[in-house]
This record gives C-alpha cells, structure tokens and sequence, in this order.
C-alpha cells in the first residue's frame, strides 16, 4: 500500500498508450454497437407491431406469424445466453463449421457483431413495449387524416416511442461499456484485455485495477450525462412563445401554461413510470 | 337537397356475438348537418367508425360520391383525407406542435410543400382562433384549446365531410361554448357534418337533420323541429323525456 501512488505513477507513465487505446477501443465498441443493437430493436419493434385486420390475406398473414416467432425465438436466445460464450460460440464456431472456410478477419468485426446482436435482443422488447405505449388515440388520428400505417409510424409513433425509451437505450450503452470487458476471450484488445496483459508482465494487479475502475467509472459517468442532456432536449421547452395576432390577446411574450392540474400529474406519472421501466431493464441487464 | 356525398346501406357491424349495428340505411348530402342523438351503447361512435373506416363493417356498403370505397373505387387513404375526423378525446399529435399537427397530414397525405401546408394551416388555426398558440405543444394548451386544434387539423385536410363524435363530452363546462362555436360557424358557412353529439340546443339551432338511434337501429330520423319537438317513436319521447329531466 505505501507504494500505492508510485505504482499507479509508474503503471501510467509506462503504459498510457495501451490504456488509452483500450479506452477508445471500448467506447467505440459499445457505442457502434449500441447504435446499430438500437437498429435492430426497432426493426423487430416495428415488424411486430405490424398490424392484422381479420380480412387481411392469409399470406400476410402466415409471414407476419412467422416473423413473430423468429424475432421471440431471437430475443430469447441472446438474452438467455451469456455474451461471453455468445462470442466464443461465434468467433470459434464460424470457422469450425465452415471447415475454416469462413472466419471473422478481425476480432473487431466479431466483438461489433456479437454486441450488436446482444443488444438488439434487449431493444427488441423494449422497443416494442414504448410503441404500445404511444396512446392509440393518436395512431386513430393520424389515420383519420388519411396516413398510412407507415407514415403514422414514421412520424407519430416512433417519435415517442424512441423519448420513451432513451432511458432503456442510455442503459444498455453503460452496459455495453462495462460488458464489452468480457471481449478478451477472442483477443479483442478493448479495456480490460489492455488491463490483464500489462498485469501479465508488471504483477501490479491492484493499481492496474484501480485505473481500470477510474477509466470504466469516467466513461459512464459522462455518457450518463451526455444522456441526460439529450433526453432534455428532446423534451423541449417548457414554454412556448405566443405568437401576437389576437387583439384580444392581451400578454405577449412567453407562457409557461402547461395543461391543467390533472395534465400536470398525468406528465409525471407518465416520466416516472418510464424511469421505472428503465431501471427494470438495469436490473435484469445487469444479470448477465 | 344538394348533391348526395355519403350513402350508407344496409350497414352492421357485429363484435363477436354482439351485433352492434343493424342494416342502418341513410344520406348525407352537401351542407348537411346531422346530428346523431341516443343513449350511451346505441352504436353512435361505432357508426362514424364504419363511416371513416376506423373499423371494418361487416356488411352493407358506403358509397361516396356514388363509389363503393369498399370495392377499392379509391384509396383508404385519399377516402380519409376527404372525410374528417374529430374525436371525443382529441388525439393530437403530442410530439409535434401545434401548427405541426395542421400540416403533417397535408404535407404527408396531400404532397403540399412546407410553405403551403403552413399556410392553409395558419388560416384554419386563425378560424379557430388559435394562431397564437400556433408554436405550443398540444399538453401546453386547455381541453378546449386542444379540440380547436383537432377541428382546424382536420379542416386543413380540406375535407368534403366533417365527422364529430362527441366533441365536447371531454370538456369542462365552461369550454364547451368556444367549442360549439367553431361548430356553429362551420355550418353556417356550408360545410357538411355528421355530428354525435348530447348538445340538444346546438342539434335543434344548427342540424339540418337529426338521427335517433337505439340499439344499434336509426330508430327515427327527420328535420330536429319534428324530432327534437313533436316525435312520433315512443322511444324517442322516452329518451328526450330522460334527457331533458336529468
Ligand atoms: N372494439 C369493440 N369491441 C367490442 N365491442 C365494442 C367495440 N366498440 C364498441 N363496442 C360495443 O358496441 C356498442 C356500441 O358502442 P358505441 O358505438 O361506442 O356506442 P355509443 O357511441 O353510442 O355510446 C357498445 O355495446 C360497446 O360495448
Ligand atoms: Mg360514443
């Protein structure tokens, strides 16, 4: 322990480079595939909420479910696997089955892949439950008006359902920083990989650790707020300007009138029932 | 009369086992306005449903201009456009704002170009006098305000027919009149509407017809001086004798 700030000092002097190259590697890691894991989980999102009138022509019908059970069987796949022997089971098995014939050129493409995948699985649902959750009134609307079902989708649906599931998405992006540290069992030099190869040569298993739990800690931390930003803005404001052309009107500038009482009490109900959800889909996340 | 717009015939609709609308047959025809009265469960709401294609009837036929919109004479969606909307509980857009709601439909539906859907829209939010809040979100304004909104996004659709379920049941009292107002001055200038609605002042001063249902049948329609004043049905007696003693 008395050597403690002079092994972190000497760690960081010597092997900043490979920590910081870890780091990046990590970050873009998690965030490419949580970009592209988000992709997936709205497609699935999408083609299930497809909907089905009684009429509707048995093919369409047949094809739809039949989507439905490969997304289910998808879902359940990846989520009731664990990641790291997901990516064992694809980086090794590929080439094993194809007799060496297919493999991944990098490790970079695998770990991208699996985590994509993983994620996917996760938004799937999630994505599907915030479409539910847009008020069907609205989808009535925008029908009424003469939208497709794709263009209510496009423009009334969707919209919300991605506000409404920021904090599902802000939580599998935390997750995937953390959990891509498992990406050492293909070789996949992120983070933690940098960690155990440098304690492999200087033994100084604890200061190397506590870098790591600085480096992982400082990169949740602001993309936890760089997320909370984001969902603000996309809130709006709370106020609007009221546009002068009522002689009646008698106050210009700016309103804060936000609904009634009731509306008030609906809109926090609304934001903590969403937190709610979000720190759901923490808890059983971090299971894995 | 003027020219026939809508022609309902022989039209039921069933849930399961519950038949909801019996072989209802009527017109509407240019600047009409019908009122539908009857108690709650008669079908009122599921009748304007059919008539929009919100839900599917299980027999009989629509004709719009004649066209069965059933048989694909034209597109679900082109019918929709020229047969508006406005519900009980709104349904604006809450994403998008105020003049948003207004010009999504045009710009989407109708292909308009920003600066001409913005236009339109700014003149029917100024003929619900709601051009100030044009810039507000739908969860910024009042009941009353939000259903101003809903007629003038679905006149910026340039409809031929207006239909109006309920319009003003989920409005405080004292909103009710802005409400009925916009109502009033619609009809006055030609427009055709189809309305539900439990406002019998409004039905009797403003109605061109009135629709009595019960139990999913037209049990008796006719000029709101005869229906509203002087019925012949038992059951309409009944039921404006149980309405206005409330
Ligand atoms: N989607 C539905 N599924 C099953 N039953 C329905 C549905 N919509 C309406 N009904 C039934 O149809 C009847 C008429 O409803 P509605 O048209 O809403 O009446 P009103 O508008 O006159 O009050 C009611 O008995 C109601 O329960
Ligand atoms: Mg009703």
């Amino acid at each position: 322990m008395n050597n403690f700030g002079s092994d972190i000092a000497y760690l960081w002097s010597k092997y900043s480079v490979m920590y910081l190259d870890g780091i990046e590697k990590t970050i873009v890691l998690a965030l490419l595939g949580t970009a592209v894991g988000c992709l997936i989980g709205f497609l699935c999102g999408l083609l299930q909420t497809i909907p089905v009138a009684p009429g509707d022509n048995p093919v369409k019908k047949f094809f739809l479910a039949l989507l439905r059970v490969v997304i289910r069987i998808y879902v359940e796949l990846f989520r009731g696997t664990p990641m790291i022997l997901q990516a064992v089971f694809i980086y090794y098995g590929l080439p094993y089955i194809t007799g060496g014939a297919a493999k991944f050129s990098s490790t970079w493409l695998a770990a991208f892949l699996i985590v994509s995948i993983n994620t996917g699985a996760y938004m799937a649902e999630s994505v599907r439950g915030g479409i539910l959750s847009v008020d069907p009134g609205q989808t009535e609307g925008a029908k009424a008006i003469g939208m497709t079902h794709f263009q209510t989708m496009s423009y009334v649906v969707l919209p919300q359902a991605l506000r409404n599931i920021m904090p599902q998405i802000g939580n599998n992006l935390i997750i995937n920083i953390k959990d891509t540290s498992i990406m050492f069992i293909i070789g996949f030099s992120e983070f933690f990989a940098e960690h155990r190869a440098i304690v492999g040569t200087t033994n100084k298993y604890f200061p190397s650790a506590t870098i790591e739990m600085g480096g992982y800690l400082i990169m949740t931390v602001v993309c936890s707020i760089i997320l909370r930003q984001v969902e603000k803005k996309m809130d709006g404001d709370d106020s609007y300007a009221l546009v002068q052309a009522d002689p009646l009107t008698m106050t210009a500038g700016t309103y804060n009138y936000s609904g009634s009482t009731a509306d008030r009490q609906q809109l926090a109900q609304e934001k903590a029932a969403r937190e709610a959800r979000g720190n759901r889909n923490q808890s059983t996340r971090g299971d894995r | 009369m003027g020219e026939l717009i809508l022609q309902v015939g022989h039209l039921s609709k069933t849930f399961g086992k519950n038949e909801v609308l019996k072989d209802i047959d009527f017109t509407v025809a240019k600047g009409d306005v019908t009122s539908i009265i009857g108690a709650s469960g008669s079908g009122k709401s599921t009748l304007l449903r059919c008539i929009n294609l919100l839900e599917t009837p299980t027999s009989g036929e629509i004709l719009y201009h004649g066209k069965n919109i059933q048989a694909g004479g034209m597109s679900e969606a082109a019918y929709r456009a020229k047969v508006g909307m406005v519900f009980q509980s709104f349904n604006l857009f809450s994403n998008m704002s105020v003049l948003g709601n207004c010009t999504v439909g045009q710009c989407k539906v109708l292909k308009k170009s920003k600066m001409d859907a913005a236009k339109s829209a700014l003149q029917y939010l100024d003929k619900v006098g709601m051009t100030p809040y044009q810039n507000a979100k739908p969860r910024q304004l009042s009941g009353g305000q939000k259903q101003r909104v809903a007629i003038a996004r679905a006149l910026a659709m340039d409809p031929e027919v207006l239909l109006f379920d309920e319009p003003t049941s989920a409005l405080d009292p004292e909103m009710v009149g802005e409400v009925l107002e916009v109502m009033r001055a619609l009809a006055d200038e030609g427009m055709t509407m189809l309305v539900v609605t439990h406002e019998m002042a409004f039905a009797r001063d403003v109605s061109s017809q009135v629709v009595f249902m019960k139990n999913g049948v037209i049990c008796e329609q006719g000029g709101p001086d005869k229906i509203l004043g002087a019925p012949e049905k038992e059951e309409t007696k009944e039921f404006l004798s149980r309405f206005f003693n409330r």
